[in-house]
């Protein structure tokens, strides 16, 4: 990340006006109370299957369209690009000698900065949603896309419309509200021209549908005598009838209503009260969604309805707002829509921010795998520009087990005197801020490997290879010894292949899938030499790459004869507490009696609830053993770890980390667990280092006495 | 179906929904309301009622009469001076208690986007289900301007605290009608 992107997020976070108005909201709670009654998975499999077709044949819909709408009067331009969507416009004005001119909210004229370049024309232009006419007082762009002064407190709001009608206001939201009112319904009547945007234009029929809860756009499509509408080639969907299952997510995704307050659909000119037919016309973008569309990867973000719920949910989107992640386009799918339609280059510093919990991907009714396309433009800037230096090599060696576990060994006899309790507190100079809001867990004096070695198994019937991770193999050794006592009490053989290493998340991760699939390569072999009947991780993210990633990147890097050998890992890959719960459930696992009931909350690690829908069988396992859970607030909200994200942006990763500190310590629990070292290291080290009683405990180490 | 849409619409914002056996005592309804608003002869205060089938069943020029200041016909001057905007609606959807408005005919727009209340008249009989239902009553074919009407206008873009009556009414009245046809 450069060094002004730092400086930018730094300055962000000192602001938390939206953090506080989203809390406020409560838009998970809103919501799912929208969507009672609603079947979501059903119903964004039907947008995804009408957005995704219309994307295979967006020309042919736009011909359809155009075809459509002229037969019933309606002129329509279909632009290449910006510039020639901009050059259409400034021509019709010039014709019809336009002076001024109403907007109702519309995103593709922010993409081709639409005002700026009338202004230069000498045309007022004016917005007339209330959010997007506060930016433009306050001469900013969007921070949210449904609600676009978002970041605005009523304080800020008052002053800029006190500049505006030159009196003094109060703070008060209604009156201020009135005051547009007032301001902007002269602007309507005087206006020559309206110039709105479309949530869907409908190729069947040639007809656009807006949206509005403030009713401003059927003022600008009703007023003025010239309308014009821009509208992005992705709103395009066939028939009339695809409409319906858009018009039953948007409105409950965007501002959790069953919907919006004026749905227009206008196919056609109409005429005035005297009798004269108004001008209607339809832009058609393309500004490169073709060339989305023709790529395999990125032409799902054309799925997109912008119902901005990804935005919503995203733990960094809160903190640092959509001035700094996204560009006119913000949050995650404004970082994959800035990288297409405004370039790569300017995608770059932003891609960084998202830490891939997957919040967005649950909510998105596009069904969107929004992380995976971040994934996607970071490794197509890793192809192209290559990682930075220090960061390759750090990834290279992780890659090469002999000097990596070496390494660690050397470390953990460097580190001796930081460490206290296993944690060290206070880092030297340049990794000083690494430890200002969080102890580091130190590394382990003895490796996992090294104990497993001395540990003797039993002969068994069932037998399960081990797969530690390095933070269980190298700071963890306990948790592992855990896991083997516990199997061997269920009858369940261990065994621990030397030469297994890094599971190759961290190269995923930076978009170096080519490293990946060597790690895979690597531990694939000696995991199933044995032929074991179950293979065994606890850790979260390697547990992703073990049932998902290898795979998938195996095949992305067209390795495909080790795709078999990698499926078969998938089948036997079993988190802990995963199989614990199904052992217990067949009765080879038998929970002690009588032991003290002890107060625990759970956090969900991001890779185990949505990558791979682990999140029931801790729990349960858990209150077997003797554990009554109180849940806390956002139990599966992120911590900020995110691999090496903690390092990269660590002043986001530690506004995360305290947030969680804060619902935890809330439940009044004596323990937080998580199946996740790395979740692991960032909880604990933060109840450590702000003094809590709390403790931070893997699942495997509370279990560990609790069976007979 | 109708306690459906009243109970859907009235959690819409500032929306109240009456219903009335007959045309006539809806009728009434509505001429206490323009005493009640105090409806006059002076900008500000004008209620408008826009062409509608119910129009047929009433002596409007009397009515007009009784009330200075109400129009039977919409223009734009008159519309930005509204306090009352009448118009009848096509269809009511009870799953969101919305409503079907052909706004082809511009009256029809201005009379419901610009007063500050708007009274809205709605054949009890003429109430289905939802949007896919609509659509088989509704085409843009034979539609060319179609709104679905959906409680007053209302914004929430300062700190997320809803309010009311932005750019449009900030209150809904409607009056469903039993033996209204359209
Ligand atoms: S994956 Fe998480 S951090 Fe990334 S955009 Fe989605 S919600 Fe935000
Ligand atoms: S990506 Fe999905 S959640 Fe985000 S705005 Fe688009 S449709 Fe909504």
């Amino acid at each position: 990340m450069t060094q002004d992107m730092t400086k930018v997020v730094q300055k962000a976070l000192k602001n938390q006006n939206l953090a506080g108005i989203l809390d406020r909201w409560d838009y998970p709670t809103a919501r799912a109370k929208a969507y009672e009654g609603v079947d979501f998975q059903a119903l964004r499999n039907k947008i995804a299957d009408i957005k995704g077709g219309a994307a295979d044949h967006l020309m042919d819909l736009a011909q359809t369209f155009k075809k459509n709408a002229e037969a019933n009067g309606v002129k329509v331009f279909i632009a290449k690009s910006a510039d020639e969507a901009k050059q259409y416009i400034a021509n019709l004005c010039k014709e019809k000698s336009v002076k001024k001119i109403v907007k109702s909210k519309s995103m593709a004229t922010e993409e081709i900065h639409l005002n700026h370049f009338l202004e230069q024309q000498g045309i007022d232009s004016d917005e007339t949603d209330l959010g997007e006419w506060i930016c433009q007082l306050a001469h900013q762009t969007p921070s949210h896309m449904v609600m676009p002064a978002l970041h605005l407190t009523k304080e800020e709001v008052s002053d800029l419309f006190a500049q505006e009608v030159k009196r003094p206001l109060d703070n008060d939201i209604q009156k201020l509200v009135k005051v547009a009112r007032n301001e902007i319904r002269e602007k309507f009547f005087a206006a020559d021209l309206g110039i709105s945007g479309a949530n869907m234009a409908i190729a069947e029929t040639g007809t656009i549908v807006i949206c509005t809860n403030e009713g401003n756009a059927r003022l600008v499509t009703t007023l003025p005598k010239v309308h014009v509408a821009l509208v992005g080639l992705e709103k395009l969907i066939p028939n009339y009838e695809d409409a319906a299952p858009i018009l039953a997510a948007l409105p409950r995704s965007a501002t959790s209503q069953l919907l919006t307050s004026y749905t227009s659909f206008i196919s056609a000119p109409t005429p005035d009260e005297n009798g004269s037919i108004k001008e209607l016309h339809v832009v058609l973008m393309d500004n490169n969604r073709t060339a989305m569309a023709a790529d395999p990867k990125f032409k799902e973000a054309l799925q997109c309805i912008r119902c901005a719920s990804c935005l919503n949910v995203c733990p960094v989107y809160r903190l640092v707002t959509g001035h700094v992640f996204g560009d006119i386009y913000t949050g995650g799918i404004g970082t994959i829509l800035t990288a297409w339609f405004n370039e790569l280059k300017s995608a770059e510093d932003i891609q960084a921010l998202c830490i891939g919990c997957d919040k967005c991907k649950d909510v998105c009714p596009g069904k969107i795998d929004i992380p995976a396309l971040i994934l996607e433009l970071r490794h197509r800037t890793t192809q192209k520009e290559g990682l930075s230096f220090i960061y390759k090599s750090a990834l290279q060696v992780i890659n090469n087990r002999k000097v990596f576990h070496s390494m660690l060994r050397a470390a953990s006899f460097v580190q001796k005197p930081f460490v206290k309790d296993g944690f060290i507190r206070h880092l030297p100079m340049f990794l000083s801020n690494l430890s200002e809001y969080r102890s580091l867990p130190s590394i382990a004096p003895v490796a996992f490997r090294d104990i497993f070695k001395t540990i003797k198994q039993p002969k068994c019937s069932e037998k399960a290879v081990f797969f530690a991770g390095c933070a269980i193999d190298f700071v963890y050794p306990k948790t592992g010894q855990a896991i083997v006592t516990i199997l061997n009490k269920a009858g369940i053989e261990v065994v621990f292949p030397q030469d297994q290493s890094c599971c190759g998340i961290p190269h995923w991760g930076s978009g170096s899938f080519d490293m990946a699939a060597d790690a895979a390569e690597r531990n694939i072999k000696p995991l199933l030499e044995c032929n074991p009947d179950y293979v065994v991780v606890s850790c979260a993210s390697c547990t992703t790459a073990l049932k998902k990633e290898w795979a998938e990147v195996l095949h992305a890097e067209k390795r495909d004869d080790l795709i078999n050998d990698a499926n078969k890992v998938a089948e036997k890959t079993y988190m802990f507490t995963e199989l614990v719960s199904k052992l217990i459930k067949e009765k080879r696992l038998t929970p002690k009696q009588g032991v003290q009931i002890s107060e625990l909350t759970y956090h969900d690690s991001c890779h185990a609830k949505r990558h791979v829908g682990i999140s029931q069988e801790p729990r349960d396992a858990l209150s077997a053993a003797g554990y009554h859970i109180t849940e806390m607030k956002e139990c599966d909200t992120c911590c900020g770890m995110g691999g090496s994200y903690t390092v990269k942006q660590p002043d986001i990763s530690m506004q995360m980390l305290k947030r969680k500190l804060e619902n935890i310590e809330a439940t009044g629990a004596q323990f937080v667990s998580a199946e996740c070292p790395g979740c692991l290291i960032q909880l604990g080290g933060g109840l450590d280092k702000a003094g809590s009683k709390i403790k931070a405990v893997h699942p495997a180490e509370l279990m560990l006495d609790k069976f007979e | 179906m109708f306690e459906n849409f009243k109970q859907r619409a009235e959690l819409s914002g500032n929306t109240e929904v009456k219903r009335f056996e007959t045309t006539p005592s809806a009728l009434q309804f509505i001429e206490d309301l323009l005493v009640q608003e105090d409806i006059k002869e002076e900008a500000g205060s004008y209620a408008l009622w826009a062409q509608s089938p119910i129009l047929s069943s009433f002596d409007a020029d009397s009515m007009a009469s009784r009330h200075p200041g109400l129009y039977f016909k919409v223009d734009r001057e008159l519309a930005k001076n509204a306090r009352i905007g009448i118009t009848q609606l096509e269809w009511g959807l009870a799953e969101t208690g919305s409503m079907a408005q052909d706004s082809t005919n511009i009256e029809q727009r201005l009379a419901s986007a610009l007063s500050w209340i708007h009274v809205a008249i709605l054949p009890t009989t003429k109430i289905i289900a939802d949007i896919p239902a609509l659509m088989g009553k509704m085409h843009p074919k034979n539609n060319k301007y179609i709104t679905l009407i959906t409680g007053a206008s209302k914004t929430a873009d300062i700190e997320r605290v809803l309010a009311i009556g932005v750019h449009g009414p900030e209150r809904l009245i409607i009056v469903c009608v039993d033996d209204l046809q359209s």
